[in-house]
């Protein structure tokens, strides 16, 4: 009765890179890449996108970047770790708030001391957050996680409304230029690519922790939080350092958000952007990188676009496109081109000697 | 005695799942935890691998109070489980199960910088090979057949060395061809580890087993070894009853 249950999970599968002879050993054929070639397919459209696009356009393809930074630092809480943070904003609104500050009151705009700033301040609530939220003697349930983030972002929204300092329902208007020396970005080409810069920086780095062993630990606490407990891993550490690292990139995205808008308002340390970043990451194809930068272009694009040509009904369109992808593709826009091994991917190069240990015992073939 | 277990009741609103179960394994021991359907054998395993937390009653492992510990803390002092339903975590390669349960102590610096997957590699091809699972160690968990998973999970719960595995129906839909090999991959382990089944397959349990307890309403019946269980008319009784 094993082979009827085995059928279907090796159906599943069935887009294995591994290749069976007749023989039943197992051969390892150089697996289908797919994914290196979409990063680069990406990489490359972004490079060009300046030269091609408007100015105005290129301005709106800056905002988007910095919205696909902010969305691959969701990608690693909920994607890879499998934490539902439903308050992401807060760490990405409170960034933004505080270089907001830094700029209006000391009159700090320097690159370099303003955006470790942001990524600091991100780090930090996520930290604090997180600790709160994760770190109790026995596992904390989703429901608690969710719930915990969803208000923490809620009341940072309340508090910054209330907040005279902060400046009320207004935000913080008209924030001096991020710079560099004498040097001033304002929007156009130059920030279009220090924000792309930054995105490819982050994203490898974060291609290296998901690729990691420490990424091996995360996908086993994703799949089954208390097998690996059972192994003896720390899963609560687990879960409260890949928060804060999530925490510190939605801070730097804040940074450079605040700047690059030249404001900062309540929103978006709310709910409101809180739950758009789920969506970006839920429509892309949460778990993999690229799926968390796609769908943050899809969906602002997209909104973009409807909302240019469709200008009272355009919301809805963009609800139930939204719905269609998570009804029919819960793996996302990248599941079309990513099959399931590619996704979940690989931790560390395969070792070199294991072709001849390959042909041991053949046992069960079925 | 390695483990102890003493005065173990649990108590499920109305359901008295266990009333003062008790269970001693020494060292190097095979001890089979039998009884009926609804017995508390299951609900023993877990008061005492920490999934539950028993109501009242005392779990002392190497001579230490482990009652309110953590399974994280458990699998540390050398505690290890194989879950009654498979849990190897099937997108990933068999390689990468094992390695994920070799690698559970180790530093998060080794983790980041990957450096355990070098250092680890002839541990986790040989656990493969052990458990005759080396020809197919870049294959989806997924992919393998019910009994290798099964397999790759005793394999995985044996990775970290631990001093007692509890194991939960090894050979759960298994066929007689892989519950005689179950029987052999497990006799090795001997040497260094004990072991709790739960087990239906009295045949396999008479075979690998030092000593039994028996349960029956959450009470132990009977307990001592094999020979002593097979002759003790209380303990016929209750599967003749059933039978």
């Amino acid at each position: 009765m094993g082979a009827v249950k085995q059928a279907i999970p090796a159906a599943i599968g069935g887009e294995a890179d591994v290749a069976m002879d007749s023989s039943g050993t197992a051969k390892q054929t150089s697996p289908r890449e797919i994914l290196p070639i979409v990063e680069g397919v990406v990489l490359v459209a972004a490079l060009l996108a300046p030269l091609l696009l408007q100015d105005y356009l290129t301005v709106f393809a800056t905002r988007v970047i910095i919205l696909a930074l902010f969305a691959l630092s969701f990608d690693l809480v909920w994607g890879y770790a499998g934490i539902m943070s439903f308050g992401q904003a807060l760490f990405f609104g409170s960034a933004g708030y505080g270089v907001a500050l830094l700029a209006r009151d000391l009159d700090i705009t320097n690159i370099f001391l303003v955006l470790p700033a942001g990524t600091i301040i991100g780090l930090t609530f996520a930290l604090l957050l997180g600790g709160f939220l994760l770190l109790g003697r026995h596992p904390s349930s989703v429901i608690f996680v969710s719930l915990g983030t969803l208000t923490g972002s809620y009341a940072a929204d309340r508090l910054a409304r209330g907040w005279y300092y902060l400046g009320g329902q207004n935000g913080i208007p008209s924030i001096a230029p991020m710079s560099l020396g004498s040097y001033e970005f304002t929007e156009g080409p130059a920030f279009y690519y220090l924000v792309l810069g930054i995105l490819v920086v982050v994203y490898l780095l974060c291609r290296f922790l998901v690729r990691s062993q420490f990424g091996l630990a995360l996908a086993g606490l994703r799949e089954n939080e208390q097998r690996i407990a059972f192994f003896g891993y720390k899963a609560q550490h687990l879960k409260a350092i890949i928060f804060t690292i999530g925490g510190a990139v939605a801070g730097l995205a804040g940074s450079l958000y605040a700047f690059h808008e030249g404001f900062v308002w309540p929103n978006m340390v709310g709910v409101v952007v809180s739950t758009q970043v789920v969506l970006y990451v839920l429509f892309g194809g949460s778990g993999t990188l690229i799926g968390a930068v796609i769908g943050a272009v899809i969906v602002e694009g997209v909104s973009f676009w409807l909302s240019d040509n469709y200008r009272d009904i355009w919301p809805i369109i963009l609800g139930l496109l939204l719905l269609l992808v998570i009804l029919f593709r819960p793996l996302g826009l990248i599941s079309f081109v990513l099959g399931e091994r590619e996704r979940v991917g690989s931790f560390g190069a395969r070792p070199k000697e294991n072709v001849k240990e390959n042909v041991k015992e053949k046992r069960n073939a079925p | 005695m390695l483990l102890e277990a003493a005065g173990i009741k649990k108590v499920f609103g109305k359901l008295t799942a266990l009333d003062g179960a008790a269970l001693t394994v020494g060292e190097n021991e095979f001890h089979g935890l039998i009884g009926p359907n609804g017995s508390g054998k299951s609900t023993l395993m877990k008061c005492i691998a920490g999934a539950e937390v028993p109501t009242t009653g005392k779990v002392s492992f190497v001579n230490t109070d482990i009652t309110a510990f953590t399974p994280t803390e458990r699998a540390r002092a050398g505690m290890s489980l194989k879950f009654q339903i498979t849990s190897v975590l099937p997108s990933l390669t068999l390689y990468d199960n094992i390695l994920l349960a070799l690698q559970a102590q180790s530093s998060l610096f080794d983790l980041v910088f990957s450096r355990t997957r070098g250092l680890l590699h002839d541990q986790v091809m040989a656990m493969l090979r052990q458990f005759r699972l080396a020809d197919r160690a870049f294959d989806a968990a997924a992919a393998l057949s019910h009994g290798q998973q099964q397999w790759l999970e005793i394999a995985m719960a044996l990775a970290g060395k631990p001093k007692l595995l509890l194991l939960d129906e090894p050979t759960g839909g298994m066929s007689l061809e892989e519950r005689r090999v179950t029987g052999e991959l497990l006799q090795p382990i001997k040497q260094h580890c004990s072991l709790v089944i739960v087990e239906h397959d009295l045949d396999f349990i008479r075979d690998i087993c030092d000593r039994l307890t028996v349960l029956d309403q959450g009470k132990v019946l009977a307990s001592g070894t094999v020979l002593e269980i097979q002759a003790n008319k209380a303990v016929q009784e209750i599967y003749l009853r059933r039978a």
